[in-house]
């Protein structure tokens, strides 16, 4: 097994980059995460931070011309970035599992959703017969909590409910008992109600199998209720990482500060609601110094010109000059 | 599943009594056609007596029930040219196209499919680019200039091939096939090639385009992140996806392939119905005509309704589509 203090997965200083007929856009610059066993992190972030990026890339299933251009991804300790493509297929399903935004079109339509589970099962367990397979798959569905399964097992995916085929695709990606999985978006297209079965659903089968989770999303609600802790990510970088409840709370980088302060509290009436100005920048305008100088309120003029690393703050740590000398 | 079927059956009749009428709407638009079929030395009394037989002179809806009845049973009357029964004419010609045509679609599929598949999975690689590029040749080329160079080729200058006719045929009861002997398959080789070739082109293409859609899928990104491997996602999740499509153009297009075999029949002098056609119009023999267009019109139908009830098959979702 593990050894104490092995993380389930750890990116060091990891840059994408997407050549194009203009130059390079580096959609991840120096991106470190390390997930613990059987810890859920969080990734949120704006659409174009970089969190799915981050996903895709941890997979091998970067879309070109993307392609990691630094650093690397241990997976307990071994290297998967550098994998060929056969020798990922082993590690895709078998040690990671996916989950993708979409439950309406992430499973094909032409299968039933037992031949797609029996695929994934027989996949990664060699010498596993038929019915093993399929009671296997019924197992997972039941697990899953789809209701009937012995006899669901035969459906096609257009007979099942968006939320009921989120939990297909949760099978999926628990079918080989993966060491960790990289849920990207899982509840987005959800139903409020759905929302919170389908993460609570995902928190509890983690916590059984052990699974660590990569759970990204922009819905702060999903990762206060699921993440243990939680990665802010934007433009391209990790700017504040810690326990879920200190990052929420008592916010260290002035990006989170400003993403925590636009959420409304229930039930207050506010006259206007509170929003950062600006946008995050493209990917080809990025400013010297810190990316979020732009728009942040306590910028000096340091951080115009030097680039923050990640550093203790009041909430784990924060990429900002106000935790490490002072912004002058 | 039974009332779709029906529900389909019931759609083609209804196609095929429109066309009947069309094809009956050319006797009406076509002349005299006692004019046509007697000759100077006939009295008035011998006209009126075969207009009589024929039938002319009850009422415009009349006729066409009668033809209508008559067709349902394959009478399409006699033929002015020479007298002889239609229906016995076409049959004569039909295995003679049939065989052509089903030769084409089997070539273009069997060439057609694996190099839209091979194009859409290594694109942007030399082969892939200069198969794309050879394509549009194959697109825009008509088929008798195909025919024509064919011909030039490999008949008259390399000698390997006939140029023209069906070779020997061996008769299956009513059906004269030339697949039973050398000289009918070697007959078969260019006519086949010439007709196929655009439908090649066209089925490389349309399966390049469709594959690379489904590649974009997400069910084809989560099938990749499931760790099932690159050939079975390309031929088992993304190929049956894109089938749909193919399908109906290949069947669609055998009925087109009826149709335009008339070219090829006529630069490779392929004894089959369109050969038959081209005679008919240039000797204004309409109950050929007539009797041409309905058979092509109810193969079009019927592989349409083919086609609609094989999706039934292919895709799930239509199974249950009221």
């Amino acid at each position: 097994m593990l050894d104490a203090g092995q993380p389930c997965l750890e990116v060091r200083n990891l840059v994408v980059e997407f050549p194009n007929r203009h130059g390079t856009l580096t959609a991840l610059n120096d991106v470190s995460l390390t997930i613990q066993p059987g810890e859920i992190l969080g990734v949120v972030g704006e659409s174009g931070a970089g969190k799915s990026m981050t996903g895709a890339a941890i997979l091998g299933l970067l879309e070109r011309p993307g392609h990691i251009a630094g650093g690397e991804i241990l997976l307990t300790g071994r290297r998967i970035d550098s994998l060929g493509d056969r020798e990922m297929e082993q590690v895709r399903g078998r040690e990671i599992g996916a989950i993708f935004q979409d439950p309406l079109t992430s499973l094909n339509p032409l299968f039933t959703v037992g031949a797609q589970l029996s695929e994934t099962i027989r996949q990664h367990g060699q010498g596993i017969t038929r019915a093993q397979t399929r009671a296997r798959a019924i197992e997972l569905l039941r697990e899953v909590g789809i209701p009937g399964p012995a006899e669901r097992i035969d459906h096609y995916p257009h007979q099942f409910s968006g939320g009921m085929r989120q939990r297909v695709v949760i099978a999926l990606a628990l079918a080989a008992n993966p060491r960790l999985i990289i849920a990207d978006e899982p509840t987005t297209a959800l139903d409020v109600s759905i929302q919170a079965q389908i993460t609570g659903l995902l928190r509890r089968l983690c916590k059984d199998h052990g699974t660590a989770v990569m759970l990204v999303t922009h819905d702060m609600g999903v990762i206060a209720e699921t993440a243990d802790r939680v990665a802010v990510m934007y433009a391209g970088r990790v700017v504040e990482v810690g326990p879920v409840e200190q990052v929420l709370k008592t916010p260290a980088h002035p990006y989170t500060r400003g993403l925590m302060a636009s959420i409304p509290a229930l039930g207050a009436r506010v006259e206007k609601l509170h929003q950062i100005d600006g946008s995050m920048p493209r990917l080809n305008a990025i400013p010297v110094g810190c990316a979020f100088n732009p728009r942040c309120k306590s910028a000096g003029p340091r951080c115009y010109r030097e680039r923050p690393d990640l550093v203790p703050s009041s909430a784990g740590e924060a990429a900002c000059w106000l935790y490490e000398g002072g912004v002058e | 599943m039974l009332v779709f079927i029906i529900k389909k059956l019931l759609n083609a009749a209804l196609v095929m009594l429109a066309v009947s009428f069309l094809a009956f709407l050319i006797f009406q638009l076509a002349g005299d056609p006692v004019d046509m079929m007697s000759t100077e030395q006939s009295t008035q009394a011998d006209r009126d007596a075969l207009r009589e037989r024929l039938g002319l002179n009850d009422n415009f809806f009349v006729q066409y029930l009668r033809f209508v009845a008559n067709a349902a049973q394959g009478n399409f009357g006699i033929s002015y040219r020479n007298g002889q029964e239609v229906l016995g004419l076409i049959a004569e010609r039909f295995p003679a196209t049939m065989e052509l045509v089903i030769v084409a679609t089997i070539l273009s599929l069997l060439i057609g499919l694996p190099l839209g598949v091979l194009t859409a999975i290594k694109r942007g690689t030399w082969y892939s680019e200069a198969l794309q590029f050879g394509s549009i040749i194959g697109v825009s080329l008509p088929s008798f200039v195909v025919g024509i160079l064919l011909i030039l080729v490999f008949s008259v200058t390399l000698g390997l091939l006939p140029a023209f006719g069906r070779g020997d045929v061996v008769q299956l009861g009513w059906w004269s096939t030339g697949f039973l002997t050398q000289s009918g398959l070697t007959a078969l080789i260019l006519p086949s090639i010439s007709l196929s070739l655009y439908q090649v082109t066209l089925i490389m293409r349309l399966v390049r385009a469709e594959m690379l859609e489904v590649m974009r899928s997400d069910y084809v990104k989560f099938a990749r992140a499931r760790g099932i491997p690159r050939h079975r996602i390309y031929f088992r999740h993304a190929l049956r996806n894109c089938l749909m499509p193919v399908v109906t153009l290949t069947a669609m297009n055998i009925g087109t392939l009826i149709a335009f075999a008339l070219i090829t029949e006529t630069v490779f002098q392929w004894p089959g119905m369109g050969m038959l056609f081209i005679q008919a119009v240039t000797f204004i023999d309409i109950p050929v005509m007539a009797a041409y267009l309905c058979i092509v019109a109810f193969i079009f139908v019927l592989l349409n309704t083919m086609v609609d009830i094989s999706y039934a098959m292919i895709d799930p979702r239509l199974r249950n589509a009221k």
